[in-house]
């Protein structure tokens, strides 16, 4: 229980902090500017080096996973999604991989049955789980471009169009214009972020293989979007005062008399611990996915040779070294010799 | 049976009762406290000093993985730290795999080894984690301040063991990486944990003594050239009386257009010298001006099981013995693991081959562009660009009693991407050919239970219960669909499968691709077919 309970105090003592720090002792500044900055900081920084530590080893062997036919005789039909021949097929199997988690697609669930007996059923909740959390996170995140760019970009009221579909049905003649509609993603994301998390909790395999740091992102995340939340639905906050104070973070000249409610700092510290967390975590994975050798590279090492850079010297057991070993032995059953 | 298993029944019935897949616990987090228990069964025994000495290895001398001291070297800590360093800094592909795993347990379920022992460990990831677990303590920050808040241990001889334990538990099958959304392949970590582990002298048996010996005689079976000859001249005599045509393989012989490398164990092995049968045949039917070699006799490399530099070791005489011979291009046979050295290492490593030609095809004039760094080809690609030039009388009716099935190998199929051609040859040589269940076939089919240099005799408890899964699905079409041949392109599970289908499915037997090629072929002069080259009766009562 500590891995799951330990994470959750975490983030609530995280909240308490940014709420009472700001609420109670009035450290606007520090929560509104000096940390957000540093988190931020860290963030570039450390993704950055992380990346370039990995790009710094190189991939000595060509070794993506082949999981369908390979590219060989003329007339048998290669898979170039599974088995690209060349950089398209590559590209067009990472692109499935990052944008739509083509492996995970492929999920089974095992099962012992009495024989005993083996039996295998397709398992599509985990991908379509991690799919609705990870795109409803970017189109929240896009949509914010409403605050943090000066101009609201083009693809703002689009996404809101879209993502609002159910505003009217939902809220019209309740609360009239007073309330803003629901976004759709916003509903989702607590839903798949709730799935994740029963999942590693309730299904024994992924509570065994968890570890503390597997439940603080959960819970930080879902602290960001309570907050985000109840500042959109609930606690009102000054929007112009908090698109003011980003744009004052924005462009470098940080506003520091700018005070919004405090719920905005907790949702902003929360933010800002993600950031800093982000190079130290597992949640790497999102730079890391484009550089696995297993899925970045062509299937065609028979038709182009790859180069190790430290391809090592190896001393080996020469033919010569050989028959003069086994040469009598060789000779009395008639094999061809180099030297009789 | 084996003295280390249980009796078929009694493994049935402990499974019965366990369920295993459901078994595991929710320990919360003390795996790190469950040492590894070490019974007869579920470990390989260690080398000799001598074996570990003729490799070059690190720390010979006797010991034994029941004991309780190890006599590990005093620097173990220091030596397993640097050689992770070295590691990380050589192999993009382990330094991401330690840092990129969001434990979604995708994986989980997906070994063969965790289906048929229940054992958590066996989980793909929990497998990794027993590395990341020591990676984040020496090489993270988080794990550096944090330690076990963030899963972080300290190396101990209790790791040491468990790593043991579990890294020659895992046949580098790669089946895991097929259903992970980053790719990783645990493959690859149980390599680098494999030379991780011979930095202080923890290693089998079974995987050292082949590389040795392969290195010296030219084969993993330790077979001298005047035996190798013999023996398969033995079989040719065979062919002889099976099917009253005699063929001429030559050995060593300079100037022949293709040299031709095969796992030792088509030679030695039962069932695989019907294999080698049915290669000689197929060689003769089209006149192919090939060779032996007894220096190249090896197709197989347990290099591969045991580091980087010991399986190029044993690969360059692939090369070696081609440009000697003067050759044009390599044939391969059919074996697994052998071909993921081939198709993803051989030229990285021992390239390039200049002194080789692109391979074409004398018999039909195909140009085998996809192998023209490599020069070396598939004895399945061979053989299905012959069958579709027409160029095979075959007659798949001499197969008919046959049920069979198909087992893609784990390497070939995930490690290469060869799946369709060896089901375009069956088709071709046999009329009975029935798929087992799509999720255990193709780039998802299950280890052979014993693959990565584990097919030893001591460890009989553990590679029965990691070919349970594919003897599972063998069942499901022997019941379904009367198959009673297993039929597969690699040595290792032709000799593997068949203690296991023995173990599991007693009636069904194992096969090569070619020895099948070899029952059909109708060969120039030859004597009326009654039996196959096992010489079991053809029975062909004509059913009209």
């Amino acid at each position: 229980m500590k891995k799951i309970i330990t994470p959750f105090v975490l983030v609530v003592l995280l909240g308490l902090i940014a709420w009472f720090g700001t609420a109670g002792l009035g450290l606007y500044t520090l929560f509104g500017v000096v940390l957000p900055y540093g988190a931020f900081a860290t963030f570039i920084v450390g993704f950055t080096f992380k990346i370039l530590s990995w790009a710094k080893s190189p991939v000595p062997f060509r070794i993506p996973t082949t999981a369908g036919q390979a590219k060989s005789l003329t007339w048998i039909k290669p898979n170039e999604l599974e088995s690209p021949s060349g950089a398209p097929g590559v590209l067009a199997r990472m692109f499935l991989e990052v944008f739509f988690f083509r492996s995970l697609l492929r999920n089974s669930r095992a099962s012992m049955v009495k024989g005993p007996r083996l039996v295998y059923v397709s398992d599509k909740s985990l991908w379509l789980a991690g799919l609705v959390f990870h795109w409803s996170f970017l189109i929240i995140f896009l949509r914010h471009y409403r605050i943090f760019a000066e101009q609201v970009p083009f693809f703002v009221p689009l996404l809101e169009a879209v993502d609002g579909f159910f505003e009217i049905v939902w809220y019209n003649e309740i609360h009239a214009v007073t309330l803003p509609g629901l976004y759709l993603t916003d509903a989702l994301i607590l839903v798949a972020l709730t799935f994740l998390f029963l999942r590693r909790v309730l299904d024994t395999k992924v509570r065994f293989i968890s570890l503390l740091q597997d439940y603080f992102p959960l819970y930080l995340i879902l602290g960001i979007v309570i907050t985000g939340s109840l500042m959109r639905y609930n606690l009102k906050v000054d929007v112009i005062a908090a698109k003011n104070l980003v744009q004052s973070l924005v462009h470098f000249h940080p506003d520091t008399s700018i005070q919004v409610g405090s719920i905005f700092y907790v949702h902003l510290f929360f933010v800002s611990t993600l950031a800093f967390y982000f190079p130290f975590s597992k949640l790497m994975h999102a730079g890391g996915v484009f550089m696995s050798p297993t899925r970045n590279l062509a299937n065609n090492s028979r038709a182009k040779r790859h180069i190790n850079p430290w391809n090592p010297t190896i001393k080996i057991r020469t033919y010569a070294e050989y028959e003069e070993d086994y040469r009598d032995k060789m000779k009395a059953v008639g094999l061809p010799l180099e030297k009789e | 049976m084996s003295k280390f298993a249980p009796k078929p029944a009694e493994m049935a019935a402990q499974m019965n009762q366990d369920y295993l897949v459901e078994k595991v616990k929710a320990h919360e987090s003390d795996w790190m406290e469950t040492p590894p228990e070490f019974r007869p069964g579920n470990w390989c025994y260690a080398p000799a000093p001598e074996v570990v000495e003729s490799l070059g290895l690190d720390n010979p001398r006797k010991w034994s993985p029941d004991e309780e001291d190890w006599k590990l070297p005093a620097d173990y800590k220091a030596r397993i730290h640097q050689g992770m360093k070295e590691r990380l800094d050589k192999n993009r592909a382990f330094k991401l795999f330690m840092d990129v795993c969001v434990r979604c347990g995708a994986c989980a379920d997906k070994c063969h080894f965790f289906l048929g022992t229940g054992d958590p460990k066996n989980m793909p990831v929990m497998r990794a984690e027993l590395m990341r677990s020591v990676y984040r303590n020496d090489f993270t920050m988080a794990g550096k301040i944090l330690k076990d808040w963030v899963g972080a241990r300290k190396l101990t001889p209790e790791v040491v063991k468990e790593w043991f334990m579990y890294f020659y538990q895992c046949t580098e099958c790669r089946r895991c990486s097929v259903f992970c959304p980053y790719g990783i392949d645990t493959a690859e970590i149980t390599l680098m944990a494999r030379e991780l582990l011979h930095l202080l002298g923890v290693n089998i048996n079974w995987i050292l003594k082949p590389a040795s010996d392969c290195n010296r005689t030219g084969n993993h079976l330790g077979i001298e050239p005047h035996t190798f000859t013999q023996v398969v001249e033995s079989l040719v005599d065979d062919i002889e009386d099976v099917t009253g045509v005699s063929v001429n393989p030559t050995f060593n012989r300079k100037g022949a257009e293709v040299l031709f490398i095969t796992p030792s164990g088509d030679a030695f092995a039962e069932p695989g010298l019907y294999t080698m049968m049915g290669y000689m045949l197929l060689f003769e039917h089209v006149g192919l001006d090939y060779t032996f070699s007894t220096y190249a006799s090896e197709g197989g490399n347990f290099g591969l099981f045991t580091g980087n530099e010991v399986m190029k070791k044993l690969n360059a005489k692939m090369y070696h013995e081609a440009q000697r011979l003067g050759v044009k291009w390599i044939l391969g046979g059919e074996c697994g693991h052998m071909w993921r050295v081939v198709h993803q290492y051989m030229d990285t490593m021992n390239g390039p081959a200049d002194f080789l030609e692109t391979p074409i095809n004398p018999i039909t004039g195909t140009v085998f562009d996809f192998a023209k760094s490599t020069k070396m080809v598939h004895i399945a690609e061979f053989t299905a660009d012959l069958i579709r030039n027409n160029k095979l009388k075959l007659d798949p009716k001499r197969n008919d009693h046959r049920v069979l099935t198909f087992h893609d190998s784990c390497n070939t199929s995930r490690g290469m991407g060869m799946i369709e051609e060896p089901r375009y040859i069956l088709h071709k040589v046999a009329n009975k050919f029935y798929e087992m269940p799509e999720k255990t076939i193709r780039e998802q089919t299950f280890c052979c239970g014993s693959g990565s240099g584990l097919n030893t005799e001591e460890y009989m408890d553990i590679r029965m219960r990691g070919a349970f899964p594919r003897a599972s699905a063998v069942k499901h079409v022997a019941e379904r669909n009367g198959v009673n041949l297993l039929t597969a392109i690699c040595a290792i599970d032709r000799v593997t499968l068949t203690a296991a289908m023995r173990y599991w499915n007693p009636g069904v037997e194992v096969s090569g691709l070619h020895e099948l090629v070899g029952n059909a072929l109708i060969m120039e002069g030859e004597k009326e077919r009654d039996i196959d080259l096992r010489e079991d009766d053809l029975e062909l009562e004509e059913e009209e």
